[in-house]
């Protein structure tokens, strides 16, 4: 079967571009952006601030059990366009990676069915590059499973 | 380094994608291979050439038959690099699906 989520990282270019397929409705899966508590849910991530206008922000964290910040990243709305588009920056605190541009863009393929492409614009192609090839990625993928099986237990059949 | 970015144009194509999956277990003729899709018998020999050009598929002659099988490295090497972050966002996006679709139900 093929997979739903697609990845197109071209040579030679600081950009990536995800698209994915939704069995949702539109409004549905933009809703899935815009509400702090379904954006923790589907994130894994604890939501500190979501601001879901132009010159808005957001920050999203991630602890260990022991309360430790696994993953912190900020970034600054700059375009928001309900079931439209979102263009905003994303940085993750604490690390040696610059800041990247994000297009988030949503449409409609059926009254049922959505679609979200992202374009992610690295400073350098180096830039995209690590951050495609450093295992950290299946780090943060780990950490959050964790917070998925913490979760779990502690709210069950309640999401 | 030009071969990278013809590699990924290579599997940018969903027919090509489906060449390859078709390949994953077993080597096959080329006619064999345009059996199973709609479109015409030319299209999927451009398809093999442009695969076989980028090293994703390699060619072996048996009797007077040429078959086609998966070049396992250049397939790994593609894996390697984009797939765990494939799968990073492929994983957070079933999620959304599902947590979605729980709060549709509950409205």
């Amino acid at each position: 079967m093929e997979p739903k989520t697609h990845l197109t990282a071209e040579e030679g270019k600081q950009e990536i571009f995800i698209t994915r397929s939704f069995d949702l409705p539109l409004d549905l899966l933009f809703k899935a952006y815009t509400e702090p508590e379904l954006v923790e849910q589907w994130m894994g991530n604890k939501v500190l601030k979501l601001e879901n206008t132009p010159h808005g922000g957001y920050q999203f964290e991630t602890r260990d059990a022991q309360e430790k910040v696994l993953f912190r990243a900020n970034g600054t709305i700059h375009s928001f366009v309900p079931n439209q588009n979102i263009t905003r920056t994303f940085e993750m605190e604490n690390t040696p990676f610059p800041v990247q541009l994000e297009f988030l863009d949503f449409e409609a393929i059926t009254d049922e069915k959505s679609k979200l492409t992202m374009q992610m614009v690295f400073k350098s192609v180096a830039d995209r590059d690590n951050m495609l090839k450093l295992p950290f990625a299946q780090g943060i993928n780990m950490a959050h499973n964790q917070l998925q099986t913490i979760m779990s237990k502690a709210k069950p059949a309640n999401l | 380094m030009n071969l990278r970015r013809d590699v990924f144009q290579a599997i940018a194509d969903p027919t090509r994608r489906a060449i390859l999956l078709l390949l994953a277990s077993q080597s096959m003729t080329a006619g064999a291979i345009a059996a199973n899709f709609d479109t015409a018998r030319p299209t999927v020999s451009k398809h093999l050439q442009i695969l076989t050009e980028c090293e994703l598929l390699a060619q072996e002659q048996k009797g007077r038959e040429v078959y086609y099988h998966l070049s396992v490295v250049k397939m790994k090497e593609i894996a390697d690099f984009l797939e765990p972050f494939r799968q990073l966002w492929d994983d957070r996006f079933n999620k959304l699906e599902a947590v979605m679709k729980a709060y549709q139900s509950k409205k």
